[in-house]
């Protein structure tokens, strides 16, 4: 019963938004305000509906509701409570669902913040959103119902795939989704500013925190994915150029250009028409993302369901939402009025940059990912595109990337003093130097892979690039260190959102490096009681037990791990095997310190008795997940800043019309 | 649904067991560059994974191949031709650059060079066409709200 209510109301959410993808936007061309006004209730009214449907999918796991094919098939009465909770999305039907009620919530929180929205922008932006709703609901409806019975139930469910068994599921899709679904408002109000035919600072200030907030979830999710991998996998990688992480990083290369060219449209009223460009491509990459993953084109980890009829739904989809928005910019876009002008050596200049740099990074990822459906369509043959391509020419474009990352913020607006920007930052620029050449010499001149050298002068001169704009802003050294203070105190949030940010990209990139140049690893067969030492670290493997878990038995090593005779940690790797469904998996025992992380994974008994270990010294990768959240964080301090504050110009009126007038 | 939990089996076996000790190369020099090669063979019956990374039984073959040429004198290069004589460039994590990969390797060139030409036209038509253009006028609203606005401000 509870499930039919979950359907049915799928089913009204649908009627409720193919009104909403209509009425308003009629409303909207033909000035009627009350057709206009429509758009506020029927998105509250899918916010409910959807989050019905949401909530008896939920219902039917917790009480493992067998009687409904999508849990008989994705879930387990042996199962913990938190995967029963976050098995809803661990599925093709399931993870739809979810992507459909983070996009009711982000319509709702239009109705809810943007009371001050010129109504026309709202209502058209809202009607956008409904569009979008249509084409999913209409999706999961006809090929993905996820209310679907079976008969008879069976007696227990197939369970959920052990590698997803994991705290992991309960957030990185979520955070995932509300990053891909999130740029779904940049885009509906692209394509809203385009039917208008007006793109002002309002705009920009209104598309703004959400973009942001859309990155601050990517970003997390992203990163939370990478870490899970780094965990769970048990091979000590954190990054594998796989499709699936390919498609959400499009979508966060193409976001961080809009968030940057979006800064250029709020400050300087120029770039309209290419930060509308970014906003279609950012939410068209979040699409392809989702198509990519769930139409099973690209066969992973997380390709729950491969089935022709939903790839070629999804393609459908694609192709009029992609298109149909390129087609819009093509025709409405030369209309948009041009802005404040700027010289190329500027602070717009470097933002430009920036985003020709960031777009050119998500194409090639883009190429790399497709390519290999393509070369196979046009018969040019099977082609592999793994790690070493993306390495070798992705890489190379974000060096000059990061260069102009530390220049760029100490340029001025419209027309900056390149030579003097370089000049301060010679000390920068030397420090770099000199890391870079210790880096080289300590790691043994041409032995060591000889760009961990450069990658480290990068990350050094980042941060310090990035600390010179710091103490440039509150004139640091030139006044007395008291009133520096005094100027610290008083910056923007949103000057101290860049700064954290772009010093956690550099302690990031310091982190990468590490653990890509210098992972130390040694596998072998180890005896009980043998000691293998890697990188100082010696481990000696005492026991090897069996351990009974809720749904599946172990079998645990248990290392003592002393480092220069002193003891260290008790490090207890496990080999799972699961019960429902029958499958392996491994927990890696990870003692993480400041300059790495000391990584044993236990594996089989091996045919001389002993059993096969793997051990590593992963460097600095702390430093990656440090340097995340410090990304994360900046941009949270960006959203708090009271200009940036999403329904700001509600609280504080007198800012944002103070802006419009400029503009 | 079998049939898809067999096939997520084959795909995810994870990799734990991937080398196994007995299969390694006892010369260590030898063996890091076989592992080197390996890194840069798809495992063709998983999906973006080395025969180094995956424990599919075809990358097991695929290494211990690898390691028996190796250790018969064979260079990298020469194995890795043997490899690709028998699979085809699928096999290949690193494309080759050949007629039908140009616009792989090329593209991001491509695309940059048209994203620095388009920043360059932007500016060239900027300049010529001189000063600043007015912004759009402001909707008899938004003048109401600019005068309550600014009669808020003077209080």
């Amino acid at each position: 019963m509870i499930a039919e209510i979950g359907h049915f109301a799928l089913i009204l959410a649908l009627a409720v938004a193919l009104v909403q993808a209509t009425i308003p936007l009629i409303g909207a061309s033909r000035g009627n305000a009350t057709w206009m006004a429509l758009s506020g209730p029927t998105s509250t009214a899918q916010v409910l509906l959807i989050g019905i449907s949401f909530a008896a999918l939920m219902h039917a796991y917790v009480t493992s509701d067998f009687s409904v094919m999508n849990v008989a098939q994705n879930s387990h009465t042996d199962k913990p409570m938190l995967y029963k909770v976050a098995g809803v999305w661990g599925n093709h039907e399931g993870s739809l669902l979810l992507w459909i009620t983070i996009l009711a919530l982000f319509g709702f929180a239009v109705t809810l913040f943007g009371r001050n929205l010129p109504p026309g922008l709202k209502s058209r932006a809202l009607a956008v959103q409904a569009m979008i709703t249509v084409g999913f609901l209409l999706f999961i409806l006809l090929t993905s119902n996820p209310f679907a019975r079976l008969e008879p139930p069976p007696i227990n469910g197939s369970g959920l795939n052990p590698l997803l068994q994991d705290p992991g599921l309960a957030f990185h899709p979520p955070l995932l989704y509300l990053g891909y679904v999130g740029f779904s408002m940049a885009f509906s109000f692209a394509i809203a500013a385009l039917i208008e035919g007006r793109v002002d600072a309002a705009w920009a200030r209104w598309v703004r925190p959400w973009t942001l907030a859309a990155w601050v979830f990517l970003t997390c999710g992203i990163a939370l994915g990478s870490w899970w991998a780094y965990y769970e996998l048990g091979w000590g990688g954190w990054w594998y150029w796989d499709p699936v992480e390919n498609a959400s990083f499009m979508p966060w290369l193409a976001g961080t250009a809009l968030l940057h060219s979006a800064v250029v449209v709020e400050k300087r009223d120029a770039l309209k028409s290419w930060t509308i460009l970014l906003a279609i491509t950012a939410f068209g990459l979040s699409l392809l993302g989702t198509f990519l993953v769930r139409s099973g084109v690209i066969t992973s980890v997380h390709a729950f369901a491969t089935d022709p009829a939903r790839g070629v739904f999804i393609l459908g989809l694609l192709v009029v939402a992609i298109g149909g928005s390129f087609l819009l910019y093509a025709l409405r876009a030369p209309t948009l009025k041009t802005g404040g002008l700027f010289a190329p050596l500027s602070r717009e200049g470097a933002l430009l940059l920036n985003n020709v740099l960031m777009a050119t990074g998500a194409g090639t990822v883009l190429l790399g990912t497709l390519y290999p459906l393509f070369a196979d369509a046009l018969d040019l043959g099977k082609v592999s595109v793994g790690p070493p391509f993306f390495n070798s020419v992705f890489l190379p474009l974000m060096v000059p990337m990061v260069l102009a990352m530390g220049i760029g913020p100490l340029m001025s607006w419209k027309r900056g003093d390149l030579a003097g920007a370089l000049s301060r930052l010679k000390v920068a620029a030397i420090v770099a130097l000199i890391v870079a050449i210790v880096t080289w010499v300590a790691q043994g001149g041409s032995l060591g892979p000889w760009w961990a050298a450069a990658g480290m002068g990068l990350a050094v001169w980042l941060l310090l690039g990035t600390l010179t704009e710091l103490a440039e802003r509150t004139r640091l050294f030139r006044v007395p260190v008291g009133q520096s203070l005094l100027r610290l105190g008083k910056l923007p949030r949103a000057a101290w959102g860049m700064t954290l940010t772009h010093a956690g990209l550099a302690v990031f990139i310091a982190g990468m490096t590490a653990s890509s140049a210098w992972k130390v690893e040694s596998v072998q067969s180890q005896k009980i009681g043998e000691t293998v030492t890697v990188a100082g670290y010696a481990f000696t493997l005492k026991t090897v037990q069996d351990v009974q878990g809720p749904n599946y038995i172990a079998s645990r090593g248990t290392f003592e791990v002393t480092k220069d005779g002193a003891h260290f940690a008790v490090m207890q790797p496990q080999k799972r095997s699961y019960k429902m469904p029958p499958m392996p998996t491994t927990e890696a025992a990870i003692e993480t310190t400041f300059l790495g992380d000391v990584y044993a994974v236990v594996g089989d008994a091996s045919s001389d008795g002993g059993y096969v270990t793997r051990l590593y010294f992963n460097p600095l990768v702390v430093w990656m997940w440090f340097g995340t959240a410090m990304m994360v964080f900046g941009g949270l301090v960006s959203l708090s800043d009271r200009r940036h504050r999403i329904g700001a110009p509600t609280r504080a009126p007198t800012h944002v019309p103070a802006n419009s007038v400029k503009a | 649904m079998k049939r898809l939990v067999l096939g997520l089996a084959l795909i995810l076996v994870p990799p734990a067991y991937a080398a196994d000790p007995s299969e390694m190369l006892k010369d260590p020099v030898l063996e890091k560059q076989a592992e080197a090669l390996g890194k840069e063979l798809r495992c063709l019956v998983c999906q973006n994974e080395s025969i180094e990374d995956s424990n599919a039984d075809l990358a097991r073959d695929l290494r211990i191949i690898v390691r028996e040429r190796m250790a018969k004198g064979e260079s990298p290069e020469q194995v890795k031709q043997y490899v690709v004589d028998r699979y085809g460039d699928y096999v290949l994590l690193n494309p080759p650059f050949k007629g039908t990969t140009l616009v792989l390797w090329l593209g991001p060139f491509a695309l940059l060079l048209l994203g620095v030409a388009a920043a360059f036209a932007f500016f060239r038509r900027r300049g010529a066409s001189g000063g600043p253009v007015p912004a759009a006028p402001l909707s008899a609203e938004e003048k109401r709200r600019l005068e309550t606005l600014l009669k808020d401000k003077d209080q």
